[in-house]
């Protein structure tokens, strides 16, 4: 496939390593926010062809992973009500929520769809005029603009049973709390190469100015990162902390202006609670007053209060303060066929990719 | 989650294009990336081009990368 089969090159990434062997000196530890970074770097044995005082530690970047239980909770609750459609993207259904999750529910009848795309959700709307439709809308800036143009496309069709569980997530400001948390020693980040095509450079710029942390954007392909990992170490080898771009071919200084202006019609920024993380200030989205009666949360419905395993580490996980491998449960109890906590869920949920790679 | 591939544009109809995506052909909103033409490539996210793939960036990044893995 073009765009992906050259990024793949043996010889090139064979060169690649050889050059950061010989440019690192320090030991360093490298925050791969993005889950799907996550597994490619698993998939392409990346970790084991580095410098042994090169470490990378897996970030928080899955959104079915930062989910809070509450949420999942509170999307379960609405399944339960008359005449209710959920839908959301896949790997939520299998989360667990603090005593079900949404397949279960699925299985005792409750109607619940999944959807590939936003714009699926207006289908299922107009195929249903009597029922109340909710999207558990979960994602980083990636996706946020996709639901943005949902909800804009339901507000201009008159639709009026289509209400959103917007649980979305905005990754700059998790990466303040991790830097100011001090509880793991990141020098240097691969930021996410898909949510910088929609945001651009200057929302990381505090990275470098306040943290004095180099940080490279990076695309998903072996070379792309081999190539960010280099940069990385070049920047922190000549005591450099800047952000750059590795991964030009889709992500400009200035992101997606069209995307960013959409998600600006219909949100504005507002606190968020991540799973591990907690409260981040700024770290989601609310509605903007003009369609806040698209918003679920302003429905009554009595929720579970939320309570999680005690022994699930996912939270630590998230933080890069754990490793599945320190975890108790992980392999033993949780495993793909029985997850116990969102980041053995998750396709791109760090205990799921030790799981498949280690 | 954020998952995104690139895809070649082969037709458009108002703002959905027609993308092939490794030989299969898919609908593709162009809400988010309405500049694009026939034969150019997009990067796909659920359902939506997010942005174009720029070719010339491309031919640069890999030029860039043969030469930082020759004579090392």
């Amino acid at each position: 496939m073009k765009f992906v089969d050259e990024f793949r090159d043996k010889e090139i990434a064979e060169g690649l390593i050889r050059r950061i062997q010989k440019t690192s000196t320090r030991p360093i530890q490298l925050m791969e926010v993005c889950g799907t970074h996550t597994v490619s770097i698993f998939r392409y044995g990346i970790r084991g062809v580095l410098p042994e005082h090169i470490r990378l530690i897996s970030g928080p970047g899955c959104p079915v992973c930062v989910t809070p239980n509450g949420d999942i909770d509170l999307a379960i609750a609405l399944s339960r009500q008359k005449d209710t459609i959920i839908v959301t993207f896949g790997d939520m259904m299998r989360v667990p929520g603090s005593t079900s999750s949404l397949l279960k529910e699925k299985a005792e009848g409750r109607d619940i769809r999944i959807i590939y795309s936003s714009l699926e959700a207006l289908k299922i709307v107009k195929e249903h005029p009597g029922k109340r439709v909710v999207f558990l809308a979960i994602g980083f800036e990636t996706t946020s603009p996709t639901i943005a143009v949902a909800i804009l496309r339901a507000e201009e069709e008159k639709l009026h049973n289509l209400f959103f569980l917007n649980s979305q997530k905005r990754v700059p400001p998790a990466l303040i709390a991790l830097l100011q948390s001090k509880q793991v020693k990141i020098n240097g980040f691969i930021l996410p190469g898909h949510v910088s095509t929609i945001i651009g450079i200057n929302p990381y710029q505090f990275i470098a100015k306040e943290f004095g942390r180099p940080a490279v954007i990076t695309g998903f392909e072996p070379l792309d990162i081999l190539q960010g990992i280099w940069m990385l170490v070049k920047q922190i080898e000549e005591n450099r902390a800047a952000i750059e771009i590795q991964y030009r071919r889709v992500v400009h200084e200035e992101g997606n202006p069209i995307a960013l202006r959409k998600i600006d019609q219909v949100f504005e920024k507002d606190e968020s609670r991540w799973r591990g993380l907690g409260l981040i200030p700024d770290s989601g989205y609310r509605f903007k007053e003009s369609y806040k009666e698209m918003d679920v949360r302003n429905v009554d419905v009595e929720v579970e209060p939320p309570k999680e395993h005690p022994e699930c580490l996912c939270g630590e996980v998230l933080q890069g303060i754990k490793s599945p491998l320190e975890c108790r449960l992980f392999k033993k109890v949780c495993h793909p066929e029985n997850p116990i906590g969102p980041c053995m869920v998750s396709i791109e949920g760090t205990c799921h990719t030790y799981f498949k790679y280690q | 989650m954020c998952l995104g591939i690139p895809g070649r544009v082969v037709e458009i109809e108002k703002n959905v294009a027609k993308v092939d995506v490794g030989g299969l052909l898919r609908d593709i909103s162009l809400d988010l990336c309405p500049d694009v033409s026939i034969g150019e490539y997009v990067l796909i996210h659920t359902g939506f081009a997010i942005q174009k793939v720029d070719e010339k960036e491309a031919e640069e990044t890999l030029y860039l990368l043969i030469k930082m893995a020759e004579g090392i």
